[in-house]
């Protein structure tokens, strides 16, 4: 029982993270049909705000809301820098900019930080543990578990109640049409890079609460791990990143259970290898978009 | 009401549309005629702001649009209807017709009206206004482009063959239909291969053959003096 429970509170945990890692990565390609290689630096921007606050003397809760609107920042800064300048032009330079904006701001971090882990605040309740129907488990799971559930549910409502997620959604499948009706171009796509920083931001806070330090490549793991949950998941639909997300996660966590000791430093090939076979049986994601035209 | 001078569209070295001009007065209802492939959606879709001219110029009410953005051009009070039939196939109804009042969002009893004004134009969309738009007959589905545009409350619509691939009943509830908004006074640029259907509703017409206007005049000049099936089947 207590092993159950143990199992599904670690799935739901990793699940949520990875579920709105895809989500972030997802909201940007279904408007622009571009991945945005930068992602994971949005997370690591993050990390690194926290790390710069910590001697601030702020209470943790600010720390996290500045992080969080650093990453934000971030993420409409991305689109100035590296998407809307080239944006009219081919996919393979926007595919380029938004590597070497990517590598840029690991660079920044390189030179201007440090390449060595920095420590970043984490409130106790972080590293408390509780038991749970015999299962200890760690209170930043639950924490992680409440905070996708309440996320996700206000991107559903963003999404589905109000005008500018309608717009937003609208603009995925046909942007050209959407535009043709009043709905402007920059505001969809900014707003689509500020949600996208502010799930990255989220996220970045509590997946760097797993380690507690951040370093340059911190955004690499979350990166694939968004990019994978959405190839599985449908990479047009936000329902498939999400569900992607956990399936990923869920692969992830049976193979930690299940895999000997000496095979566990192979799990990501069998990860992998699962993935592959999703794709050899379903190519377009497990979760069809609704049809769509042109990549804007 | 709306003038282009000299137009000209291309898709790179393609020249689709090569220095055209017209004009529609307030309230008119002017066709552009022609084969496939002469022009037309290149035409509705520069002056819609989809497409860049390369050159001449676009007159709307006396605002020089010729390089306007799409969002502008609606916001100017003309609005599109492309032959594609391009509603939001995951959106229902109520929320495709909602978007097209996108640049009146504040306003919201003005959009309820409009709304009760179009539902009472095409009580089939009343009744389907949950329903995912992608799920909606063709028939439904261009009436509700239509109705989408029409949210918008424009000055002037731009129609982009809407009987297009539609079966003869529906076909002629859609010419019904826009005879009763030229009724309103709304100035309309239809677009068709459907000649005698669009003389029949049309004040004047156009006929386009290989991105050039090769005719023009009164619906009834155009039926009696054009050999039209030489302008069409030689498009
Ligand atoms: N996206 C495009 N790229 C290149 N050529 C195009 C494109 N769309 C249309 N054309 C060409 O432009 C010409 C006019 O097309 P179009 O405006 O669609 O004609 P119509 O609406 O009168 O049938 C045709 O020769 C067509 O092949
Ligand atoms: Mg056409």
């Amino acid at each position: 029982m207590g092993f159950a429970i143990q199992f599904v509170i670690d799935v739901l945990s990793l699940g949520g993270a990875y579920a709105l890692m895809a989500l972030g990565l997802v909201i940007i390609y279904g408007i622009l049909r571009l991945v945005n290689f930068a992602y994971g630096e949005l997370i690591m921007v993050a990390g690194y705000t926290m790390y710069l606050t910590s001697g601030s003397g702020l209470p943790w809760i600010m720390m996290a809301v500045f992080a969080v609107v650093m990453a934000v920042a971030f993420g409409i800064f991305t689109d100035y820098a590296a998407f809307r300048p080239v944006r009219a032009k081919s996919v393979t330079a926007v595919l380029i900019t938004s590597f070497a904006f990517s590598n840029l701001l690991q660079n920044a971090a390189l030179l201007f930080i440090s390449p060595r882990p920095r420590n970043v605040p984490l409130p106790e309740i972080f590293s408390q543990t509780v038991s749970i129907g015999g299962a200890i488990t760690p209170v930043r799971n639950l924490i992680t578990i409440a905070a996708s559930i309440v996320l996700l549910a206000a991107v559903a409502f963003l999404m589905r109640k109000t005008t500018l997620g309608i717009a937003m959604r609208a603009a995925a499948t046909n942007f050209t049409m959407a535009r043709m009706l009043g709905v402007p171009a920059n505001l969809i796509i900014s707003s689509a890079f500020a949600l996208s920083g502010f799930l990255a931001g989220v996220v970045g806070i509590l997946w760097i609460g797993r380690i507690g330090t951040v370093v340059p490549g911190i955004g690499l793991e979350p990166l694939l791990v968004a990019f994978i949950a959405t190839v599985i998941g449908g990479m047009r639909s936000l329902s498939g990143a999400v569900f992607g997300g956990f399936l990923l996660a869920l692969i992830d966590t049976t193979l930690n259970y299940t895999l000997s000791q000496d095979l566990l430093k192979f799990r990501d090939a069998f990860t992998f290898g699962l993935v592959i076979l999703i794709l050899l049986w379903r190519p377009e994601g497990l979760i069809r978009g609704p049809a769509s035209g042109q990549r804007t | 009401m709306l003038d282009i001078r000299d137009l000209l569209v291309n898709y790179g070295t393609i020249r689709a549309v090569r220095g055209i001009g017209f004009n529609l007065a307030k309230g008119e209802l002017v066709s552009l005629l022609g084969a496939n492939g002469a022009g037309k959606s290149t035409t509705l879709k520069c002056i819609a702001g989809a497409l860049k001219a390369s050159g001449g110029s676009i007159t709307l009410d006396g605002t020089n649009i010729t390089s306007a953005s799409p969002e502008q051009v609606v916001r100017a009070g003309l609005a599109t209807v492309p032959e594609t039939r391009d509603v939001f196939p995951d959106l229902t109804v109520s929320e495709n017709l909602m978007l097209g009042a996108y640049i009146h969002r504040r306003d919201r009893a003005g959009n309820r009206d409009n709304l009760e004004r179009v539902h009472n134009l095409f009580p089939r969309l009343a009744e389907r206004e949950g329903q995912a738009a992608g799920t909606l007959s063709g028939g439904e589905q261009q009436m509700l482009v239509i109705a989408r545009a029409l949210m918008s409350r424009p000055s002037v619509l731009l129609l982009d063959e809407p009987s297009l691939g539609l079966a003869p009943a529906i076909v002629e509830r859609i010419f019904e239909m826009i005879e009763t908004l030229k009724r309103t006074g709304l100035t309309i640029l239809l677009v068709e291969q459907n000649v005698n259907q669009t003389l029949a509703v049309a004040d004047r017409a156009y006929i386009m053959r290989l991105g050039k206007i090769v005719a023009s005049g009164t619906a009834n000049e155009i039926r009696s003096t054009t050999d039209l099936s030489a302008h069409y089947l030689g498009g």
